[in-house]
């Protein structure tokens, strides 16, 4: 075997690992996201409003999300009159992807991160932008005017909150001066000095997360009472099901992209016994980013929705001029360093 | 064949489609959308001529951005959506020249510059080196740029302020 | 590094066919009803008038554009962000400018009620 055919093998096992890694992330992604996240949100509402919630299905009603997904896969498939049947697909699908390509740069332990890219949050951010084409072209597909409407607001909702997300990004960026996530967790804790810098920087970023992943108070576009359930009301079985992947698995890469820039990412504040730097790492991760996901949680059941004015004041008069200054303040903290 | 190569002529592909998706197609919104995998192409031939930070950007300004701008324009144009286009007017004959004169500078070129190897390494792309290219050369263009985004949203407030 | 943005591919290929394989199923095991008005789009219970359509207001487009604007300004922070450490003062107070502009541009938006929603 010469060069050329032993660059081609090592090329099939390179091949054949990302395909490997894809499927394995996905199916993290559909387990740990809608499959886990749905039933937690119903008892985490029902714990809060002091009702029961699921209870029937499997010991605590632990199988009810499972049970769904069954009864999901034999319903029929309805697309409205004169929609668009291409694009009312494809919307829901960008949608899924566009959640999986977030992971790629999420390190889960030292050495566990599917690709630790140069430009990491920058393409986080890039790739996240992918679903609000989605949203619109799903809203516009059904050929109904609840949805087309929540596609629109969703939309200006999405980009206008882009910004203070990007901007929380780049207060990160100044202060580890990389745009790698591992060297990113590596620079943590940060210096004292630069806490009130990072404290804006990760509320900040918390408020657009939020607002990015459609959630209360700033769920407008899906708000039910007013709007049926906004760009997806025309959406039924696995269409559907795959646009709860997108949001489902936007809001757990959200809370782990903050873990990861705010939280310490993989290290936690003793080792585990008894465990390798990996398996304690990924504890460490997870836990604290099912911990965010909890608090968001509270959030939406706690808060009453916002009107569509208030949300865009609070992005682009509030946060948008904070942390353009923090910004600076980060760049002064740094200089002085 | 070498995977690079194949990766050329596969983002190429995609790019072409997409591309002529966006002019054949009679619907607006479907014009709009298949700029998305043109769009997704040049990303992609970015990376094969190591412009990593290029890339990202492309697709969070042209994808992301410029796309769904485009989108919202469309859908606030009356009778534009789900509307069958007219697609020749009588400015075909024209068009047609400017494309012919095109075509011929496009072929002039191709066939005059000798294209060989690529000579000496790579340019280095990643931001780092973007960074340091904005602030010491090129810092007056770095700073007008500023002022190019300020007067382009005093220019659409202006212009949206009078028709609204 | 084209390596990377070969899983990056990758990732897009497969998740695209593995979010596609359920329709499938749901192809192959839902039942079909021949039952017309399914497929009427749900307004409330009515029998939908006119079009999906109709026209939006232009807030939506200055907003995109505020948008598209102040995203573009962003990336040109990332290559900043990266090499401040190593070029100190001088590239701050470069920065400084830069934002000075756009709080203009923010200012004049905000004053002229650009970024009002009524």
């Amino acid at each position: 075997m010469g060069l050329g055919g032993l660059l081609d093998a090592l090329w099939q096992v390179e091949f054949l690992r990302m395909v490997v890694l894809a499927a394995v992330v996905f199916t993290f992604l559909a387990v740990g996201g809608p499959l886990f996240l749905v039933l937690a949100e119903r008892k985490i509402s029902a714990w809060i409003q002091a009702r029961v919630g699921p209870k029937h299905v499997g010991p605590h009603g632990i199988l009810q999300t499972v049970a769904d997904t069954v009864k999901l896969l034999q319903k029929e498939s309805i697309v409205p009159h004169r929609a668009d049947v291409v694009l009312f697909t494809a919307a829901p699908v960008l949608v899924a992807v566009a959640a999986l390509l977030d992971w790629i740069v999420i390190p889960f332990a030292p050495g566990v991160i599917v690709r630790d890219l140069n430009v990491g949050i920058l393409y986080f951010a890039a790739v996240s932008s992918l679903t609000v084409i989605g949203i619109l072209t799903g809203g516009w597909a059904s050929n109904n005017k609840y949805s087309l409407l929540g596609g629109l607001r969703s939309a200006a909702q999405m980009v206008s909150y882009e910004l203070p997300l990007g901007f929380s990004l780049l207060v990160v960026a100044t202060l580890t001066g990389t745009l790698s996530t591992v060297r990113i967790v590596e620079a943590q804790p940060y210096p004292a000095h630069f806490y009130p810098s990072v404290i804006v920087a990760a509320v900040v970023f918390l408020i657009a997360a939020t607002a990015e992943a459609n959630r209360i108070p700033f769920d407008l576009p899906e708000a039910e009472a007013e709007l049926v359930a906004g760009y997806f009301s025309e959406y039924t079985p696995m269409r559907f099901a795959l646009f709860q992947l997108g949001e489902y698995g936007a809001l757990l890469a959200s809370s782990a992209l903050f873990t990861t820039l705010f939280l310490g990412g993989w290290k936690g504040p003793f080792a585990l016994p008894g465990v390798g730097p990996v398996v304690d790492g990924m504890v460490w991760f997870l836990l604290k980013t099912y911990a965010v996901v909890f608090f968001l949680m509270w959030v939406r059941w706690t808060y009453p929705r916002s009107r569509i004015d208030q949300l865009l004041n609070v992005s682009w008069k509030i946060l948008l001029p904070v942390s353009m200054a923090n910004l600076l303040v980060a760049g002064v903290l740094v200089v002085l360093g | 064949m070498n995977a690079e190569a194949l990766a050329f002529y596969a983002l190429a592909a995609m790019v072409l489609v997409g591309g002529f998706l966006v002019v054949q197609s009679r619907n607006l919104v479907h014009a709009a959308i298949s700029l998305v995998p043109t769009l997704l192409g040049v990303a992609g031939l970015y990376v094969l001529l190591n412009a990593e930070f290029v890339t990202a950007i492309q697709i969070l300004i042209y994808v992301g951005a410029i796309t769904v701008l485009i989108l919202f324009v469309i859908l606030l144009t009356e009778g534009a959506t789900g509307l069958r286009v007219r697609q020749r007017n009588e400015q075909v004959p024209l068009a047609l020249l400017v494309c012919g004169i095109l075509v011929v500078l496009f072929l002039v070129v191709l066939l005059r510059v000798p294209w060989g190897p690529p000579t000496g390494p790579m340019p280095a792309y990643n931001p780092g080196a973007v960074g340091r290219s904005f602030l010491m050369p090129y810092v007056l263009a770095f700073e007008v740029t500023s002022l190019v985004i300020l007067a382009s949203l005093v220019g659409a407030i202006v212009v949206a302020r009078r028709e609204g | 590094m084209p390596l990377d943005w070969a899983y990056v591919a990758v990732f897009a290929l497969v998740g695209a066919v593995m979010a596609v394989l359920p329709l499938g199923v749901v192809w192959l095991l839902a039942p079909r009803s021949q039952y017309a008005h399914k497929r009427i789009p749900y307004e409330s219970g009515i029998v939908p008038f006119g079009e999906a359509w109709s026209q939006f207001h232009v807030r939506y487009y200055l907003f995109g554009l505020a948008f598209l604007l102040f995203d573009i300004e962003v990336i040109y922070i990332y290559p900043w962000a990266v090499v401040l450490r190593e070029l100190g003062g001088f590239a701050l107070v470069e920065m400084a400018v830069f934002l000075g502009v756009l709080g203009v541009a923010l200012a004049y938006a905000w004053k002229k009620g650009a970024l009002e929603w009524a």
